[in-house]
């Protein structure tokens, strides 16, 4: 009888061999692909007789959202609760960039440049437009700070929080390379660190400066990865930001080390519920919007992520399928590149079949970004009703009004992560501060 | 509020804040009617942070004073004149224009930067020039470490010594050591001085007025480019 080792099962040997024929570590895009505790552990309970639900296909549900509201002048306005992620024109290509862009823009939501600068394209046909000062600084300048809708800056991301970036050379085209002003076709590092500031009070001066350069009109986010999430948004709070966007571990990447990927960063599930108590405990809950990434996939997922305290999600890698990626359209050439759709993760290799991992003009143009967005704001529109049947089921008049009670958890682990009480009983594990 | 002595507004910081310095920097009606640069003197700067970032226009900005961090952040076309010492990151991502400390700056000076010139005069802390992007950089003392880090493009020419690891992760900047160097960073080499790179010295020393320099006496140090694509078998250097 055949037996395959629990410990040294077909992945972790398959790995060994790789590594010991390459004498290189895996670099892969897409995101952490264990298990983790995550919204499918937990369930709403709706409405019955205690509850009073809300009539599906007659009375209001609201999914609008403000972000920004501490301090700048002009808000951002978004009629769904749903972003578009951060990701780069250089990890991707044109029309996806552009095709992002429209989707938002077609539901009034938000989309948001990357490590890269910002691309004309991409401002023309984002209606709302998220503007990253990462620490490699690529195609940051005052033009089109002042041009953008709010800036975030990046602190990390959920799946290499301490980790910076790289985009291998072969996606270094002419105009990526200009755009970084780097030589076209080598491998290029993001930095991990920011090269003007080194720590919370730093960061606060820094913000300072952003403002004066804005004239305090536009909100300034803090993107950071999720780890030690209680002191992290305290102190992101501290530092003047108007709006936290916390990235789980389960969070995608374009191209980082798999070990990083799978063993770095808590998942959002239970990042959310330390966030909430943190603002909770500042008394900026509401006050300092929280964006909420890594892994939201479905309306119910959103849904969850509201009623744990979110006021917004952000999703990348669910967009990216949503435009055509890991299509099975694209099965053959998927595995004439040794992966299967499904399955596919080398977003570093610009070798993308659907055109949207990749700076090869010939791929990138089997992309129609009208059709794309089209994809993309379906997509959305989804995500968004799904969101709102639940909000119904629950009672509730508008998505912002769901919370903990409405859920419960489906596992011990669950329970304690999102301290919602485990399904059928009133315990939740782990009393006591999350901070600590 | 703004005074006008002669032709030069004059701005106190004593008086009022950087918010409204700043606003009346990046107010365009203040520069658009006039053939020339129009002139600005800050008073009383006290060390505050964020003064004069983000201008976009032919100003001629003499600061009076000490500063903070990010002193003239961002800078496009505006010439600013620090008659001070500056705090961290003194003309970050610079685009154009001039930035000029008559003091010494702190870490992180012209960091970023993609265009134009900073001059210092006295020195610079760590840091100095680091992810440079394209502008130029003349010290006139000696920087710290870790200067010139992952600096890409642009030069920055050191006319005392340099820290260690000067140009670490160096990519394309060119950099100019008139001093020691403590230590040379990973990927960082010295480069043989041709005709270009004197004449590049000469205009650089010229363009900050440290005309009094030999550009001969100077050292050239770029990548080696070895780490440009990854190697396993360098993995030692990272």
């Amino acid at each position: 009888m055949l037996r395959e080792s629990a410990t040294f099962d077909r992945a972790a040997i398959a790995e060994i061999q790789r590594a010991a024929r390459e004498g290189i570590y895996d670099i892969r895009g897409f995101g952490a692909k264990r298990r983790v505790p995550h919204f499918d552990d937990l369930l709403f309970l709706g409405a019955s007789v205690s509850r009073y639900p809300l009539e599906g296909y007659r009375e209001r549900c609201s999914t609008d959202v403000l972000i920004g509201t501490r301090f700048a002048r002009e808000p951002v306005q978004l009629d769904i609760p749903i972003t578009i992620a951060g990701m780069s024109f250089g990890a991707l290509s044109g029309p996806a960039k552009e095709a992002l862009g429209r989707g938002a823009s077609e539901v009034g939501t938000s989309t948001t440049t990357g490590d890269g600068g910002m691309t004309p394209e991409e401002r023309e046909h984002s209606t709302k437009l998220v503007y990253q000062l990462l620490p490699s600084r690529y195609g940051m300048n005052p033009t089109d700070l002042r041009r953008a809708d709010a800036i975030e800056v990046v602190v990390g991301q959920g799946a290499k929080p301490g980790g910076g970036g790289m985009l291998l050379g072969h996606k270094i085209s002419d105009r990526v390379a200009e755009m970084r002003d780097l030589p076209a076709g080598i491998d290029q590092r993001s930095a991990c660190r920011h090269p003007d500031w080194t720590g919370p009070d730093d960061l606060e001066i820094k913000i300072q400066e952003l403002r004066e350069i804005t004239d305090w009109r536009i909100p300034i986010y803090i993107k950071i990865g999720a780890s030690r999430t209680y002191y992290d948004v305290a102190l992101a709070v501290k530092a003047g930001a108007d709006a936290i966007v916390l990235d789980g571990m389960q969070g995608g990447t374009a191209a980082t080390q798999e070990v990083f990927i799978e063993h770095v960063g808590i998942p959002i599930l239970a990042a959310i519920p330390q966030a909430v108590e943190s603002l909770v405990d500042l008394g900026m809950h509401r006050e300092v919007q929280l964006i909420v990434s890594g892994g939201i996939r479905t309306g119910a997922d959103v849904a969850k992520a509201l009623a744990l305290g979110a006021d917004a999600v952000s999703i990348g890698v669910g967009a990216l399928i949503a435009l055509g990626d890991n299509s099975p359209a694209f099965d053959q050439e998927y595995r004439a590149i040794g992966s299967a759709a499904g399955y596919y993760d080398d977003w570093q290799a610009g070798q993308d079949p659907a055109g949207i991992s990749t700076q090869d003009p010939e791929l990138a143009a089997r992309l129609d970004p009208i059709e794309g967005g089209r994809r993309v704001a379906n997509y959305l529109r989804v995500l968004a009703l799904e969101t709102q049947t639940l909000a119904r089921a629950c009672g509730k008049s508008h998505v912002r009004n769901l919370e903990p009670e409405d859920l419960v958890a489906l596992t011990v682990e669950a329970a304690a992560m999102a301290r919602v009480p485990l399904a059928g009983t009133s315990w939740i594990p782990g009393s006591g501060s999350l901070g600590a | 509020m703004a005074e006008t002595l002669s032709s030069t507004l004059t701005f106190d910081l004593a008086a009022e804040g950087v918010r409204e310095l700043n606003r009346m920097l990046h107010d365009p009606q203040l520069i658009a009617p006039t053939p020339q640069p129009a002139r600005l003197t800050v008073l009383n700067p006290g060390g505050k942070h964020a003064i004069a970032v983000g201008i976009d226009g032919p100003w001629e900005v003499e600061i009076d004073g000490h500063v903070g961090y990010y002193c003239a952040g961002m800078n496009q076309h505006a010439t600013v004149r620090i008659r001070g010492n500056c705090g961290v990151g003194v003309a970050e991502n610079m685009m154009s224009g001039q930035v000029i400390v008559e003091g010494s700056a702190s870490q992180a000076a012209g960091a970023t930067a993609r265009g134009g010139l900073l001059v210092i005069c006295g020195d610079a802390s760590a840091r100095c020039g680091i992810s440079l992007k394209g502008a130029d950089i003349v010290v006139r003392g000696s920087v710290g470490h870790m200067s010139a880090f992952m600096a890409q493009k642009g030069a920055l020419v050191v006319c005392g010594d340099a820290g260690d690891a000067l140009g670490d992760s160096l990519y394309e900047a060119r950099l100019y050591v008139r001093g020691k160097v403590a230590g040379l960073g990973a990927d960082c080499i010295e480069k043989e001085m041709r005709a270009e790179h004197l004449v590049q010295v000469s205009g650089l020393l010229g363009a900050a007025g440290f005309e009094d320099l030999d550009p001969a006496d100077f050292r050239r140090y770029g990548s080696a480019r070895r780490l440009y694509n990854f190697h396993v078998d360098n993995a030692g250097s990272y």
